[in-house]
């Protein structure tokens, strides 16, 4: 294949030229993997595979490793009480040391999800490579890196060669402009999204955000803009980095210092798409008229402004579709062409990966001063990391949420995933900050309705759905 | 990893669009820490009601099609978590192959790994395979040759020449690469450390 040098590039472009150690006849290529993050549930098995092949780790300093997802979010001045979290969460620390990764523990201040985690320590940085057991990882898209999820199988083999087989994927631009209205998040556009382009919309493709709605938006919202990338289908999202980014890396502590940092600098001013780059596909949004979006159905994709109603399935073509459309109302408790506006809820969760930050956390507190959960609804506010939930502590905004019934937690994966105690009850209907609404993620027959921190907090002194726009804020 | 070289068995058919790996594999049961014995965890939550009474109806306990080694699934089979159980439990549940019009990128990786053959196919290939599957055809897979046939339909895999050559050989990428690429990767590495110097700085 001949590159003309000239041509102009795509950021993907840039990104995976810069890792290929290898092109295969066959069209895949031998990547390589600037920095790998570890958590304790997706890694067991990869050390047991390390160890039957006596492999040793190409380079320990390129891992780092943090217990999030079992673990729970209160009582941790005690065991954990589940014998196999407890037994996940220190097989974790014994791998760890003995193959001499490095791990923040349960108990260390900077514990957290890993997606919260690698950011805030400036291990995530731009123009790198980096992999995660976890399908959320493209998180860090949003430093201009490019982060792909991967399985237990292939951490071990990027532990064991710094490298991964991988096939070059498409690019996608998603350009975002116009003017969002107040309460208008990331998480809300990342719903509407992948409403617009469907669950598999994105297969195959690397998504880069742009436009002038991304280039205004603060790091939190580009890592949540990027999370939710999965929840189309791509194997990655990301942003070019900029300003914006470096005044967040600037200090952090495994970024770079001193002449490294200007050095660092002037190489990631060039990861940017050239003018003229070509893309496989482009899209664009005008967030203007957006509303608050939620998902009513058991898909990322079944989502819709919270001024909508439930679809009807007797109106859907697709024979396939309206059978799932019609078994996500019913796994919902729903029936169809109901307004979204009204659903009663019995529990709330802010937290996760998508919207465990520092300034989700604010949104959210905003819209709570000076009110109190709903009787019936049981809240809870989870800290995507310790750290996050210290600087809230410092600004007083667990106060706002204790005093008005929420929950006040430690930092965890907690109940977006639903393996720890943190889950919902059969039948029990959440509002959640967090990125999946499948049947069961937040507990077997757990009805999850995915929405921004701000309406999860309305919905919750509410006690049922409701436009966060027709709320005053204090 | 098991070499897979052709399957003869009959098909189960789950057309249901976006048929996730919580669907697959219920989060609860990650925290075993063995990829042996998830089998019977397959699906768990659509075969099987919280007291452990079956569900009747689901597609792949139907009677006609026990042994099965294939599904045939919808669009977006597989999508969501990246957790490799799914796979390992597909694999123990006796599943060989997975055809669907599309994949999550992560689980047809995964697949890769395990010795699971995952082909994407056109939907309307899927519809045709999916009509023979319940009309109770049996399925002819052959990765030599790259061919299905089933009942009156003759079609290619789908499947990139360096997942064919694994699963047909058992390999494991780890051998691969360190056979063949150590000292590639070292001089990436010198280049790189070249060209990005604060990436090979320990830290703190």
């Amino acid at each position: 294949m001949t590159v003309n040098a000239k041509a102009p590039r795509t950021l993907y472009d840039k990104l995976w030229s810069t890792h290929v150690v290898r092109d295969y006849d066959d069209g895949s290529s031998l990547i390589y993997v600037d920095r790998h993050l570890l958590h304790e549930v997706t890694t067991p098995q990869s050390f047991v595979a390390l160890d039957n092949g006596k492999r040793t780790i190409h380079r320990p300093a390129s891992n780092l490793a943090v217990p999030d997802h079992a673990v729970p979010t209160e009582h941790r001045d005690q065991p954990i009480a589940d014998p196999l979290a407890r037994a996940q969460t220190e097989r974790l620390t014994s791998n760890t040391s003995r193959y001499g990764i490095k791990l923040i523990d349960l108990h260390d201040p900077r514990q957290g999800i890993v997606h919260i985690v690698g950011p805030e320590q400036g291990f995530t940085l731009p123009g790198i490579f980096l992999a995660c057991g976890d399908s959320h990882t493209a998180t860090h898209g949003a430093f201009g890196a490019l982060a792909v999820g991967i399985g237990a199988s292939e951490c071990a083999i990027v532990m064991a060669t710094q490298c991964i087989r991988q096939v070059r994927s498409k690019t996608m631009r998603i350009d975002i402009v116009g003017t969002p209205s107040r309460f208008i998040s990331a998480k809300d556009i990342a719903l509407a999204i992948i409403a617009r382009i469907g669950a598999n919309g994105a297969s195959g493709h690397a998504v880069e955000y742009a436009g002038p709605v991304v280039e205004a938006m603060d790091m939190a919202a580009r890592m949540t803009l990027c999370n939710m990338s999965i929840e189309c289908g791509a194997r990655a999202g990301f942003i070019a980095p900029d300003e914006t980014t470096f005044a967040y890396l600037e200090g952090r502590p495994m970024a770079p210092k001193g002449d490294n940092w200007n050095a660092a600098i002037a190489y990631w001013r060039t990861l940017a798409s050239d003018p003229g780059a070509t893309y496989d596909r482009t899209e664009t949004i005008d967030v203007s008229e957006l509303a608050p979006t939620i998902t009513w159905g058991t898909s990322p994709e079944e989502a819709l402004p919270v001024t909508a109603r439930t679809p009807d399935p007797s109106r859907e073509q697709n024979p396939a579709r309206s059978a799932r459309q019609q078994r996500a109302l019913n796994y919902m408790g729903l029936t169809a062409d109901t307004a979204l506006a009204g659903i009663r809820i019995e529990r709330a969760f802010i937290g996760s990966c998508t919207n465990g930050r520092i300034e989700d956390l604010r949104a959210a507190a905003s819209v709570v001063r000076g009110r109190t959960v709903a009787a019936h609804v049981r809240a809870m506010v989870v800290p995507g990391s310790g750290l996050v939930k210290r600087q809230a502590e410092a600004e007083g905004l667990d106060d706002i949420f204790r005093n008005a019934g929420f929950e006040w937690r430690d930092a965890g994966c907690s109940m977006c995933v639903a393996m720890n105690p943190d889950r919902l009850a059969p039948g029990e209907r959440c509002a959640s900050t967090s990125n999946r609404n499948f049947e069961g993620r937040q507990g077997p027959g757990g009805r999850t309705h995915l929405m921004s921190p701000a309406m999860v907090a309305a919905a919750a002194v509410s006690g049922c759905i409701v436009d966060v726009r027709a709320m005053e804020t204090a | 990893m098991q070499p897979l070289t052709r399957i003869s068995s009959r098909a189960v058919y789950l057309p249901e669009p976006n048929i996730d790996t919580d669907a697959l594999f219920p989060a609860r049961y990650l925290l075993l820490m063995e990829r042996k014995g998830l089998g019977e965890y397959l699906f768990r939550d659509r075969r099987f009601r919280a007291d452990g009474t079956p569900i009747p109806g689901f597609p792949l306990d139907a009677p006609d099609v026990q042994g099965a080694q294939i599904i045939i699934g919808g669009p977006g089979f597989g999508c969501g978590s990246s957790r490799e159980q799914a796979v390992w439990a597909l694999y123990e549940y006796g599943i060989r192959c997975v055809l669907a019009p599309d994949f999550g990128d992560i689980f047809a990786n995964n697949c890769a790994k395990n010795g699971l053959l995952a082909s994407r196919m056109p939907a309307s290939m899927i519809e045709a395979l999916g009509s023979q599957a319940q009309a109770g055809a049996t399925f002819d897979i052959d990765l030599e040759t790259r061919q299905i046939r089933a009942g009156t339909i003759a079609t290619p895999l789908n499947v990139a020449d360096n997942v064919r050559a694994a699963l047909l050989n058992g390999w494991d990428d780890t051998d691969i690469i360190l056979a063949e690429d150590g000292e590639r990767i070292a001089a990436f590495e010198r280049t790189h450390k070249r060209q990005q110097p604060w990436l090979f700085e320990e830290t703190p």
